[in-house]
């Protein structure tokens, strides 16, 4: 079925709201098209994943809109950048090098989008509601606004973002459908004792392995523990987009739309179903280090995706209690707003006896603020492990927080499991 | 021999033919300042897609392949139009963008595949009534 038009659609297609807001409409339109959607639909929010910079072409896009008047039409949060507009101090680029990505990032204000500069906006007070229709992209924040949260996007990216937030639109079509979200594929936790703890290395591996087998339909994962907050799901989530294309996944009797198995599959059997045993989390958490126990590490990285407050205070009693002193630095992304209230709160006093250092605006696997990248990083982030060794070549040793800070303290990877 | 297909984005272009056996993720899998195809496990690694009429049954990966078209067709480093088995929304925003900012053309046509070989002539042009009309000869 063709693409049916609105009579606002076609009126700002006509440039009645601006030049800006027709280009916007001029490429979102085509997008709809080729992906056979029938008509558009109101978003309430969106965020944009367009600050990071890869080539001209980018900032032109963004420039373009400024130039001709672009304003966002919702309320519109921004993913990170390439700088550490905060702490500049940390990045270690030229200061031509800046230039194109210091600009990318302020253009994008220019259009009226919110200094975020967070791939955890879920985490902040933007933080959108069940059922609200929104246009997201950032595969992390995607995938834990449909999950997690039950709010509706599919996985947007370059320059569809910024077109839905300034048009206000997104294609009617996907995960924005009650059709469209029902799971497909069924992952069931096998072998298991009963008193499965709920680990954080857990729910990493689990994304791991669902992102790796899903392909393009909707898991159902069944047989986790019940998850001890909000961030296991979201290291979940993080896990799957990141070994696979996942926008979406139900976790029975955990997430909104999947009181039972049967209603997050819409009462119909699953395509196929596919087991988790204790042997494939296991592997799945050995391929993600690169190193041995016991090798030497360089530095810690924490928080991908930013840390939120909650992470923060499990945190920060551990540095307290294991003092792994100074040395190995510790790095942990965050958003700016998280690390302005714990420093309002006077949480981070006293961290001053540890080398620990808040990053905000970007992360740590994508630019250039790391010293040494001939070392062995650890980290309790899935993601940061899955691409970091491609994106900085670094090697990567994979753990459990309070395993990266006494391997902090140690200097080399240490484990508290057998 | 001529056939015709759908214009997802417009354009005229004539070119020999690079076709590809496999999807292609632009991201990743191109290098944007020669047009080199340097994804490690695909068939054709090692060709240019500058300059060709791009032939393949789809794309896959990124949605950072947008930006990655868009950026070749601003260098020259793109194809001068692509022939698709099915739909590619992340191509399709690629060769609009570009458009748009540039008044570059890369043209995106769905249509049948089959029978097209790497170096045949392949010439896409607009019929009257707006369907995309592809003239092919070796």
């Amino acid at each position: 079925m063709p693409l049916r038009l609105s009579a606002r659609d076609r009126s700002v297609l006509n440039a009645d709201e601006g030049a800006a807001a027709a280009s916007a409409m001029t490429v979102l339109a085509a997008f709809a098209e080729a992906i056979g959607a029938d008509s558009l639909l109101d978003v309430t929010r969106a965020h944009i994943d367009g600050c990071l910079y890869h080539g001209q072409v980018n900032l032109d896009f963004v420039e373009r809109l400024v130039a001709t008047g672009g304003h966002v039409r919702v309320p519109t949060t921004l993913n990170v950048g390439s700088l550490d507009l905060i702490h500049p101090e940390l990045m270690l680029m030229r200061p031509d090098e800046q230039t194109s990505p210091r600009r990318l990032m302020k253009a994008h204000e220019e259009l009226g989008c919110l200094s975020t500069f967070t791939c955890a906006p879920y985490q902040t007070v933007f933080r959108p509601a069940f059922g609200e229709q929104i246009a997201w992209g950032e595969s992390n924040a995607i995938v834990f606004a449909n999950s997690v949260i039950g709010a509706r996007t599919n996985r947007y990216g370059d320059f569809i973002d910024l077109c839905c937030a300034i048009t206000g639109r997104a294609p009617a079509w996907g995960l924005h459908l009650d059709a469209g979200r029902l799971g497909t594929v069924l992952f069931r936790l096998t072998g298991f004792p009963p008193s499965l703890e709920p680990t954080d290395s857990l729910y990493v591996a689990v994304g791991l392995l669902v992102g790796e087998r899903t392909g393009d339909r909707i898991p159902v994962i069944d047989g986790l523990p019940p998850p001890r907050d909000e961030d296991q799901l979201k290291a979940l989530g993080a896990a799957a987009a990141s070994t696979g294309s996942v926008g979406l996944f139900h976790a029975v009797g955990i997430t909104p739309e999947a009181p039972t198995r049967n209603e997050a599959f819409g009462g119909r059997p699953p395509a196929e179903t596919i087991d988790i045993t204790p042997a494939d989390i296991a592997a799945a958490l050995r391929h993600l280090s690169t190193v041995p126990d016991g090798t030497a590490i360089a530095a810690v990285c924490l928080g991908t995706p930013h840390a939120s407050r909650e992470e923060w205070e499990r945190l920060l009693p551990l540095l307290r209690r294991i003092a792994p002193g100074k040395g190995i630095p510790i790095y942990v992304n965050t958003g700016r707003a998280i690390l302005q209230s714990l420093e309002h709160d006077g949480l981070l006093d006293g961290t001053g006896a540890f080398d620990v250092v808040p990053v905000v605006d970007t992360c740590t696997y994508i630019t250039a603020i790391l010293e040494r990248l001939d070392g062995v990083v650890m980290t309790n982030s899935g993601k940061w492990a899955h691409y970091a060794p491609g994106n900085i070549g670094v090697q990567v040793a994979f753990g459990e927080l309070e395993e990266c800070i006494l391997s902090a303290a140690a200097g080399r990877v240490v484990r508290t499991a057998p | 021999m001529t056939r015709l297909g759908r214009f997802y984005a417009d354009g005229e272009a004539a070119a020999p033919a690079l076709v590809l056996t496999e999807a292609l993720s632009f991201w990743g899998g191109i290098e944007v300042e020669t047009g080199s195809i340097i994804s490690r496990s695909h068939p054709q690694l090692g060709q240019c897609v500058a300059g060709r009429v791009l032939v393949m049954p789809g794309s896959r990966g990124s949605s950072s392949s947008s930006s990655v078209l868009a950026e070749a067709v601003r260098r020259g480093t793109a194809p001068v139009g692509i022939l698709l088995g099915s739909p590619d929304p992340i191509l399709t925003v690629g060769a609009i963008v570009a458009q748009s900012l540039y008044d570059l053309r890369c043209p995106i046509v769905v249509c049948t595949i089959d029978g097209i070989a790497t170096g045949d002539s392949i010439r896409i042009s607009r019929s009257q009534t707006g369907e995309a009309v592809i003239e092919l000869s070796r």
